[in-house]
């Protein structure tokens, strides 16, 4: 069992004057991919959200490296070395893509062109349309892009929500093959997904929430088995 | 056309003041969706502090001065009245706005003692006479415009490539997003206010040089105007902002030059009504779409 780089104890938050979370603990290892899936509401953006900073959790904790995250500001929390893909992407819509991909590394003072380059070898695609207006992209582009620009704070964890939202299937195998690519490439990765069977696919260790709590957990290949799972999620 | 000739040199030069005010509209508006009521009187307190100080330093002192003056004043306003706001309704931020404005004029009456200051020529070489293509008129007229086209070309150049210009461009779209990059929302925020202070503050030692006093609603008006210019020309947008108070500033001018003198306010409030009901995103104005 490798180091465990991120962990979540017993963590309450509530959002929007409700319950989103209701005590949730799970732990990610070092350099695998650990996918959370669940419905929607179940409380799975709400969480990655608290991990980032952007939603204050009401009691709990989250620790990076046995450091307590749980208080932090967002910008501390990224310089860390955590950054979140948001779910719908968000990219700066009037921003050119390059300009995206910078902005990726604001907080770094060091010469971006190294990581320029790779995250373009990742991403050919990104390199042609280098002077785009990000908002005139597709959506798989502009996912991409999201990933491109999570990738150049140089992030030990990079948490995805939904990359695979509202994309054509084709699309969808490209960026979880980009998933595993980066994986491989070190990087630890903590996914939430709708798509529960390609997540399960490529996930390490995975976890169900249901509205706010953790029902079932288990390696990738262990819940494509289950068959509460395949039911509720894989639709067989 | 003769005639109107000096009219419209006025009129550049007013569009020119207007749009030094109006960026700071737009600028604000365009990344907090704030109508900042106070800016016209921020505008009016750089006028007073330049009355006091003119008067007694040499303008290598005056000058600065006024500038720190209405930078700290901008600054201030947005980290006591705006920022404690941050995650309440927009209302609630307009609300505080409003408030601010009646504070600083009242603090005015206070310090001014309600009577209007007497501008006695504060700088004497923008005040000389000068004639251009036949028409006499102060210089301030000349340099007014040329100054507010520098300016606005150093702040576009600044916001589009420097790091906070661009940490500006990222947050105006979409604080959430740009907090998870790193931009720190409230520095960027902060410079907003300061760079709208610091050009309001530059307007008002044009404006008020050419003007006989300064009184605690001497901001009101010109902020009105500059704040139509800002909406004319889409708010949020700066280009649109420059555009839409030349726009105004010539109109005015020339409907005074044809001999209704009485008319031009009432054409740019006009002008507003017709702008938010026709086309309410204005000339340069982005489609109106919510944060989600």
């Amino acid at each position: 069992m490798s180091d465990i780089i991120l962990s979540v104890k017993d963590l309450q938050v509530n959002y929007g004057g409700i319950e989103a979370v209701k005590g949730i603990s799970f732990d990610v290892p070092a350099g695998q991919i650990v996918t959370l899936i669940g419905a929607n509401g179940a409380g799975k953006s709400t969480t990655l959200k608290s991990v980032v900073g952007l939603v204050k959790p009401k009691s709990g904790s989250i620790t990076f490296n046995g450091e307590e995250l749980v208080g932090k500001e967002t910008t501390s929390i990224v310089s860390k070395g955590i950054t979140l893909v948001p779910e719908g992407r968000r990219v700066f819509a009037d921003l050119t893509v390059l300009e995206n991909i910078k902005i990726g590394a604001y907080l770094r003072k060091d010469d971006l062109k190294d990581d320029i380059a790779w995250v373009y070898d990742l991403f050919p695609r990104l390199k042609e349309r280098e002077w785009q207006l990000a908002g005139t992209l597709s959506g798989g582009e502009q996912q991409m892009l999201a990933v491109a620009r999570a990738l150049m704070s140089r992030p030990k964890v990079i948490m995805m929500d939904e990359p695979s939202l509202g994309l054509a299937p084709l699309i969808v195998k490209g960026i979880f093959d980009i998933i595993k690519e980066i994986n491989k490439q070190g990087v630890t990765v903590l996914l939430i997904e709708q798509n529960a069977n390609m997540a399960l696919k490529i996930a390490d260790y995975a976890y169900v929430l249901e509205t706010g709590r953790i029902t079932l957990s288990g390696t990738g290949a262990e819940l494509l088995s289950n068959d509460e799972v395949k039911k509720a999620y894989l639709g067989k | 056309m003769e005639a109107l000739l000096p009219y419209i040199i006025n009129g550049v030069s007013a569009g020119g003041q207007y749009a030094l005010i109006a960026i700071g509209y737009t600028l604000v508006y365009g990344i907090l969706r704030l109508i900042n009521f106070a800016h016209g009187d921020v505008f009016m307190v750089a006028g007073l502090v330049m009355v006091y100080t003119t008067s007694s330093m040499p303008l290598y002192v005056s000058i600065p001065i006024v500038l720190i003056c209405t930078v700290v004043l901008g600054f201030a306003i947005e980290r006591v009245a705006y920022k404690p706001l941050r995650s309440a309704p927009r209302m609630s931020l307009m609300i505080s706005a409003i408030g601010v404005s009646y504070l600083i004029q009242n603090l005015a009456f206070y310090i001014t003692g309600g009577l209007p200051k007497p501008v006695l020529n504060p700088i004497p070489w923008v005040s000389e006479t000068i004639t251009i293509l036949g028409a006499t008129t102060k210089r301030v007229t000349l340099v007014t415009p040329v100054l507010t086209i520098l300016l606005v070309f150093v702040l576009v150049y600044f916001i589009k490539n420097t790091k906070i210009g661009m940490g500006m461009r990222a947050a105006s779209r979409d604080f959430e997003t740009a907090r998870l990059m790193g931009v720190k929302i409230n520095t960027v925020i902060s410079f907003t206010f300061i760079v709208g202070s610091f050009l309001a503050a530059v307007g008002s030692i044009l404006y008020f040089t050419n003007y006989p006093s300064v009184a605690i609603t001497s901001g009101s008006l010109p902020g009105l105007r500059a704040f139509i210019a800002a909406v004319f020309g889409g708010i949020g947008s700066i280009p649109g902002a420059v555009v839409g108070a030349f726009i105004i500033g010539l109109c005015e001018e020339m409907i005074k030059g044809l001999g209704y003198s009485t008319f031009s306010d009432a054409f740019t409030f006009a002008l507003l009504i017709i702008v938010l009901c026709v086309k309410p995103t204005g000339l340069f104005g982005e489609k109106v779409t919510d944060k989600v």
